[in-house]
């Protein structure tokens, strides 16, 4: 039987989930092997060296550089603070002194003979790792941070803007093709995860976060929408570090779409639980996708995973998503896998699959342009 | 490594480990002359759940040897070496830009004069620099301190100061860059490779500066005087560093290093190295691009100096959407000869981002594609042609005769007219369903003047190349003539603007195969057929206004080389100026696409999908 394999997201009612929490330089670890914790939990802490402010005194003080140092009435390693003197002049036989008054606060890292720069160092600042999920801790990371596993259910989305956040799951559309638009957002979904159905519009993603809520979740939405609510064009999808108040999350792509049945109705599903949402997307090496994580509660463990097919395989009878144009967004099933390569109408030639669609119409299309999606 | 008798080589087998794909190809003796027989791919395996580039390279050399019928690696997984029989192979070779390639960081103390130096020198050697430092950026140096701090370049270049001259602005740099305490993109425990190649004097004073969790190495001045650039000894420490630290901190490197017969090295810099060879050897100006998913490379070899730079977000897949950002949706369309929905065209772009592997299936599509190439190619020359110039802050000598001369240091040395040679190479280029498409892409995008030699790289072979011309240069030479470019044809085309349908210039053709002559109008472009191996003498004689490469309307004779594609009169003239009226413009550019038959309606009624 034929077989290809490709790339697919991961929609899934119960996986073993781990998210690595580490801090960007060493620090010290703040839980224990086997501790519960919550998503709000500092796992982790550490404190970055402050910022650097250089100052010339060589400048200030109108001396050469080698001079500075003996000049210093405060040496490398003490601290100042702001309008505190830290240099003074010799004067003319003893008289006519300059005092040079630091116009920052921090510590004295170096006084360079050379340049005659000081540069001068705030206050530490402090870096706090949250566990980002309720889970158990798996894995303390001596001096890094800690390893969260958990039962969740698993929403990979496809493209989302803003960071972690967490709230309860709350649905604003009734079914997985209705638009999400203003009118469905409403006050009581602040901090909460609102789920839509198809495109979201520009309009319900100002009244999201006008409401304050935590994250909204849908199938698609328009570019022109994305700029507007970012206020610049996305070049390059790297994000997660934007800071919007509110993370955004499609599941299915860009343009009027819906979200994919199965995604909704597991959400659907999942309603009024605490999920932990992360828009962070990266699409170069190392491919990271937004998701929606929905940790199972002690009730729900004897919930049975749904079976799964094997990882990335193309198959006769597999569900998969057509994912560019002129068929993008419509589902159906692999009907057949030629060995052969095809002309495409573009005049390429390249190795195609056919697909039963939903409406029961068959079309061929390139591999290179479905992905499978979860039965 | 061991030392290698040239004579006795037979069989070459090198890699490229890319971002996602392997690929191997095998170089033997054939007839006396070494030759491009067999290649392979497979995915690349650096990142988990394999998290060792060696899997990756055996798969593709796997590939080759069920091709070739030839044995190459053995039972457990090791390359068999030297040939034996049937077996084997005298020579492996690899380059490598899996994990994002090199990144570094250069500062310098003077942004156009030892930054810019300092820059060339870390783009040349195939890296991509995440920024320049310097004193007069424009930034204030806790913003700077802060920019330094928020990088995790893999190693840091610092320059400043010619020899013997002021030491204090290359100290107060090293200054900024020490408390930023700059962290390496791998191995929180592995020290910052830093190398000094500025003012001599300042060395001891730079050591002073940094303490224990930078390792510093010290080499020549890369600006010795301001009239000359010495960039080979910071290439040279680049290079080793590169596999010292960055490669050595890659799953499975080790082990590869083991393997070749050659230092690994980053694949641009491997392309510049064959480039610069080529055209070294044969006397000519080169242009060669890599247009990639993410980033678009240029590299330039005009009158021996070599020059590269690196667009670090115009791709046509993850970096789409930035190029049609940075060159507006607008001047995408004016590629495109049919209305297109612009909202629509605005989700394409995005959802081709989000999923950067898909292809384009329809014949709009693909058009809509190649216009965004012409853009990304069109931009990505423009950055290239500001950052190769003359060396900035030379004090020219004038005399009495330069009174009217506006020459100043700083000009491009990039010259379209004297431009012999141009290479294209990356996916949207290379798989282009016709070679047609190709070179009007290369045309419209780089707008060559005169005569200009068009071709593409077959597979992809040059960085393959540029490594083992480090090791066997007569191989790497055979093999790049005879089997790594596609020869497309020939451009010809005036330097100047004149009146719609008024004559651009009159040409007479006589060859073995084409014997034609006529009268190209202003913006007139025609295609005639002169196959691969086949040339003709070619005589053009510009109205007043327009330049060939003898000067305002003068005569001159060239020899000209035939390809794929053929040869191409283009009356559109330079530089290239579409109508700005949509319709108008639509229509433009239909004629060309019939004219050079780039979307054949034949071929286009006989698909099926």
């Amino acid at each position: 039987m034929a077989k290809a394999y490709t790339p697919g997201l991961k929609v899934t009612n119960r996986i073993t989930h781990e998210v690595r929490r580490v801090l960007p330089i060493q620090g010290k670890v703040l839980v224990e092997k086997g501790q519960t914790v919550g998503p709000n939990d500092v796992v982790a802490e550490t404190f970055m060296p402050g910022d650097v402010t250089p100052v010339n005194l060589s400048n200030m003080l109108s001396v050469p550089p080698g001079d500075v140092a003996e000049l210093m009435l405060k040496k490398e390693g003490e601290t100042v603070t702001i309008d505190e003197p830290i240099a003074q002049t010799k004067g003319i036989f003893g008289m006519f002194k300059n005092t040079f008054k630091s116009k920052y606060a921090g510590t004295i890292e170096t006084i360079s003979p050379v340049t005659g720069q000081m540069i001068l160092r705030g206050d530490p600042i402090p870096v706090r790792v949250k566990a980002y999920i309720s889970g158990t801790v798996k894995e303390v990371l001596p001096g890094e941070g800690c390893i969260v596993q958990a039962e969740v259910t698993f929403v990979q989305g496809i493209f989302g803007v803003g960071g972690e956040t967490n709230g309860p799951i709350i649905l604003a559309c009734k079914s997985h093709e209705q638009e999400l638009t203003a009118d469905l957002i409403t006050p009581e979904m602040k901090d909460k995860v609102v789920i839509g159905g198809a495109r979201m519009t520009n309009d319900a993603i100002k009244k999201a976060k006008q409401v304050g809520a935590a994250a909204v979740v849908s199938g698609g939405m328009d570019d022109e929408d994305l700029r507007d609510f970012l206020g610049y064009d996305l070049g390059v999808a790297i994000t997660g570090s934007e800071d919007i108040g509110l993370t955004v999350i499609v599941t299915e792509g860009f343009g009027e779409i819906a979200m994919a049945e199965r995604t909704y109705n597991l959400l659907k599903s999942r309603e009024g639980h605490i999920a932990a949402v992360n828009g962070a997307t990266q699409i170069r090496a190392g491919v990271m996708r937004p998701e929606v994580l929905v940790p199972l509660t002690k009730d729900e463990l004897d919930l049975e995973a749904e079976p799964a097919h094997t990882m990335g395989l193309l198959e006769p009878g597999r569900p998969v998503r057509i994912i560019r144009d002129p068929y993008f967004g419509l589902i159906g099933e692999v009907s057949n896998l030629p060995a052969e390569p095809a002309v495409l109408g573009s005049g390429s030639r390249a190795r195609v699959l056919e697909v039963k669609l939903v409406s029961g119409e068959s079309v061929t299309v390139p591999r290179a342009n479905v992905e499978l999606i979860e039965a | 490594m061991t030392s290698i008798d040239l004579d006795t080589i037979n069989v070459i087998l090198a890699t490229d480990c890319g971002s996602t794909t392997t690929k191997a190809i095998l170089i033997q003796k054939v007839d006396g002359e070494y030759r491009q027989t067999h290649r392979g791919e497979a995915p690349t395996t650096v990142e988990e759940p394999f998290a060792d580039v060696t899997m990756g390279v055996i798969n593709a050399v796997t590939e080759i040897q069920e091709l070739a019928d030839r044995k190459l690696v053995d039972d457990d997984g090791n390359l068999i070496r030297p040939t034996s029989g049937s077996e084997g192979c005298d020579i492996y070779i690899s380059t490598s830009s899996a994990g994002g390639g090199l990144q570094m960081m250069v500062a310098g103390v003077i942004a156009e004069m030892t930054a810019a130096s300092a820059k060339r020198a870390a783009l040349g050697a195939g890296a991509i620099v995440m920024d320049v430092i310097a004193s007069n950026d424009k930034r204030r140096p806790h913003e700077q301190i802060q920019r330094i701090r928020a990088l995790r370049p893999d190693m840091i270049l610092l320059s400043g100061g010619t020899d013997g001259g002021n030491t204090t602005q290359v100290v107060q740099i090293a200054e900024l860059i020490a408390p930023a305490k700059p962290q390496p993109r791998f191995g929180k425990e592995y020290r910052m490779p830093l190398i000094f190649a500025g003012n001599i004097d300042a060395g001891p004073l730079i050591e002073d500066v940094f303490d224990e969790s930078i390792e510093l190495m010290k080499v020549e001045n890369l600006r010795p005087v301001l009239e000359r650039e010495n960039l080979g000894p910071a290439r040279d420490a680049i290079h080793d560093l590169f596999l010292e630290h960055v490669m050595a901190h890659a799953p499975g490197y080790d082990k590869l290093m083991g393997w070749t017969d050659a230092p690994i090295m980053p694949t641009p810099g491997a392309v510049g190295n064959i480039l610069q060879r080529i055209a070294d050897q044969q006397n000519i100006n080169v242009v060669g691009v890599d247009i990639g998913g993410a980033t678009t490379d240029v590299f330039s070899v005009f009158e021996k100096t070599f020059n590269r730079t690196v667009s670090a977000n115009l791709g046509m897949s993850y970096s789409i959407s930035n190029v049609c950002a940075e060159a507006g949706m607008a001047n995408v369309l004016r590629w495109v000869h049919f209305d297109m929905d612009e909202r629509e065209l605005r989700n394409r772009v995005k959802n081709k981002m989000i999923r950067p592997t898909t292809i384009p299936q329809s014949k709009e599509a693909l058009i809509f594609e190649q216009g965004v190439a012409r853009e990304a190619l069109r931009l990505a020359y423009i950055q290239h042609k500001e950052f190769a110039t003359t060396l900035k802050g030379v004090q020219q000598q004038r005399t009495v005769g330069d009174t009217f001369s506006q020459e100043i240091g700083g000009q491009t040395i990039v010259n379209n007219m004297t431009l012999n040679l141009l290479v294209a190479s990356g996916g949207v280029l290379s798989h282009a369903p016709r070679m047609h498409q190709t070179a009007m892409m290369l045309i419209d995008a780089f707008e060559p003047e005169g005569f200009t030699r068009l071709a593409k790289d077959s597979i992809f072979m040059m960085p393959h190349l540029g490594v083992l011309a480090e090791v066997h240069t007569r191989a790497a030479v055979e093999v790049f003539a005879r089997d790594c470019l596609i020869y497309l044809g020939t451009n010809v085309a005036p330097k100047g603007l004149g009146k719609a349908n008024k004559p651009c210039f009159n040409y007479e053709i006589r060859g073995a195969t084409l014997n034609e002559s006529g009268t190209i109008n202003f913006g007139e472009i025609k295609l005639l057929p002169l196959g691969p191996g086949e040339s003709a003498e070619v005589v053009i004689e510009p109205v007043r206004g327009f330049d060939c490469g003898a000067g305002s309307g003068k005569r001159i004779e060239r020899t000209v080389h035939g390809g794929t594609v053929g040869l191409v009169l283009d009356g559109r003239g330079r530089p290239l100026q579409l109508p700005e009226d949509r319709v108008t413009c639509q229509k433009t550019v239909g004629q060309w696409v019939d004219t050079l038959e780039l979307y054949p309606a034949a071929e286009r009624d006989a698909v099926a999908v």
